[in-house]
């Protein structure tokens, strides 16, 4: 039966003992354990989920690349196309410019020559003119050499002006 | 299990063959009693037996504590007390006190003396508590040293896994929502209880003393639980226990549920005591026994005694084994159960669970 039966000494010593490891152990033992082993694992797992959040936002940084790559790329088309509409467009403008200068050119030297054929012919007719009057002068004084002719015309010449006054 | 039955069974056969012998050569044989031998192994001794070589003994001495209500208090080694008196103590060969210090009163009979001697079994205690002690704090001092959140490896990792494992696995999810408050004292209980296992396998001196395969040790663990659940047991747990949801008729004109809940609450931490003490015990004794083997078949003449040490040796070797895995799973069951038995202590009410049901369906 004494093997069924604790002893008062035993029982004192194990209620010391044991009262003493609980005491020690946990109160600066496991609690410092598990936490520090939760704090590692709250760690991890944050770290995880930061990695996770990580790996997300560089996808999706590569479809906005992507996309913009792809729009640069449209863009960059687009530019293309309207400037050579834009070179093509100058062409023609310069083309048509061009031909109206020289129309309006044309149209000057056409008038200047006009103007110059116009002086050309009216100093052709003073010439004239002058050569015409040189002449009659010439006629004149070849008429003139003889004495009746000179009196006639003096008497003409009178009577002209007499019948101008008479006249007025 | 069935190969260890087995060795078991053929364990038994030998032994009882044995028996049979030492009937026949009760003479040859006087000499070694194997009830004797082994629970004077399994049980507490003032001095701690080394060994015997020759017919010295070899024994640490212990300090002897007593109170006698004439003398007051002695405190004296037990290698004083060998084979004779000292101071009128003695250790009684015969009578209820047999194994036990002894005095006689004025009278002339003999009585126990207030003993508190620091028995083998209580200085393996104190030796067991160091060592978990050091095994602990040395894990703690691990992590003060290093930058927070580092990671060990070694006998540290493997320490550190084995508590969360114990931690995160059973106290978790038998405990409760409220483990935290009660995991160093089930962490604690775990540990010691095994490293009293373990200790009690080895065997010699610093191990060898079956601790756990004590009733006192087992007793206070018990204990210990006991109250951890009743003091800390809610107003619903109280409740469950004298007034629970069973027809009235049950509880009035004679409080039968009451009475078998209010029985129900010794006989667990009753049970976590006898449980851890029988398995212990009964290991211990087993792997002795087989021991004994050797000793029994002496006088069966060399051949048999050779082909049975062999049997007696690598039945040992395999009872042991099952012994390193009966000392995690004792300390398991224990850890298991209180943590269960806390569990239920601190039980939610059920009209907030109905409520918060009908609140989940709507």
């Amino acid at each position: 039966m004494s093997l069924l039966l604790p002893d008062s000494g035993l029982l004192f010593w194990m209620l010391l003992s044991f009262g003493i490891v609980f005491f020690i152990v946990a109160k600066w033992g496991f609690p410092v354990i598990t936490r520090m082993v939760e704090e590692r694992k709250e760690y991890i797992t944050k770290s995880l989920q930061a990695a996770d959040e990580t790996n997300r936002r560089l996808a999706e940084v590569k479809v906005q690349s992507e996309a913009m790559l792809e729009e640069t790329r449209s863009r960059q088309l687009s530019i293309l196309r309207e400037t050579s509409q834009t070179k093509e467009r100058i062409l023609a403008d310069a083309k048509e410019a061009a031909q109206r200068e020289t129309q309006k050119m044309l149209q000057e030297t056409q008038k200047q020559i006009r103007l110059e054929h116009e002086a050309a012919l009216t100093e052709i007719r003073s010439q004239v003119a002058i050569l015409a009057v040189d002449i009659a002068e010439k006629i004149l004084r070849n008429k003139l050499k003889e004495k009746d002719c000179q009196m006639d015309l003096l008497n003409r010449m009178i009577d002209e002006a007499q019948r101008e006054n008479l006249a007025n | 299990m069935t190969k260890f039955s087995k060795y078991i069974i053929c364990f038994i056969c030998f032994f009882v063959m044995s028996l049979s012998a030492q009937g026949e050569n009760s003479e040859a044989t006087k000499k070694f009693d194997v009830k004797e031998f082994i629970f004077s192994h399994t049980g507490d001794s003032y001095g701690w037996h080394i060994t015997t070589w020759g017919d010295t003994h070899i024994t640490i001495p212990l300090p002897i504590i007593a109170y006698s209500k004439e003398k007051g208090w002695h405190l004296f080694m037990s290698s004083k007390l060998d084979h004779k008196e000292y101071k009128g103590f003695y250790i009684a060969q015969e009578g209820k006190y047999v194994g036990k210090l002894a005095e006689r009163n004025a009278a002339g009979e003999e009585v126990r003396p207030i003993d508190l001697s620091l028995t083998k079994n209580a200085a393996a205690l104190i030796i067991n508590s160091i060592i978990l002690i050091c095994i602990v704090m040395s894990l703690v001092r691990w992590y003060r040293k290093r930058p927070s959140r580092s990671v060990p490896g070694g006998f540290v990792g493997a320490m550190e896994m084995f508590v969360m494992n114990i931690h995160d696995d059973l106290i978790k999810p038998c405990v409760g929502a409220e483990y935290k408050r009660y995991a160093p004292y089930l962490l604690t209980a775990f540990f010691f209880i095994l490293i009293n296992n373990l200790m009690g396998l080895i065997p010699f001196f610093p191990g060898g003393a079956s601790t756990t395969g004590n009733m006192a040790v087992t007793m206070v663990l018990a204990l210990c639980t006991f109250f951890v659940v009743n003091l800390f047991g809610n107003k619903e747990y109280w409740k469950e226990i004298l007034w629970p949801d069973v027809p009235v008729w049950m509880k009035i004109p004679i409080p039968l549920m009451p009475v078998i809940e209010l029985f129900g609450i010794f006989t667990k931490p009753f049970a976590l005591m006898i449980r851890l003490f029988a398995n212990i015990m009964a290991g211990h004794a087993i792997i002795l026994g087989l021991t004994c083997l050797v000793f029994l078949t002496v006088v069966k003449g060399p051949t048999v005694n050779a082909s049975m040490s062999a049997i007696s040796v690598i039945l040992s070797v395999l009872m042991s084994f099952l012994e390193l895995l009966v000392a995690y799973i004792q300390a398991y069951v224990f850890t298991m159960l209180s943590a269960v038995f806390i569990g239920l202590s601190r039980p939610k009410a059920h009209h907030h669970k109905t409520k918060e049901a009908k609140l989940e369906i709507k």
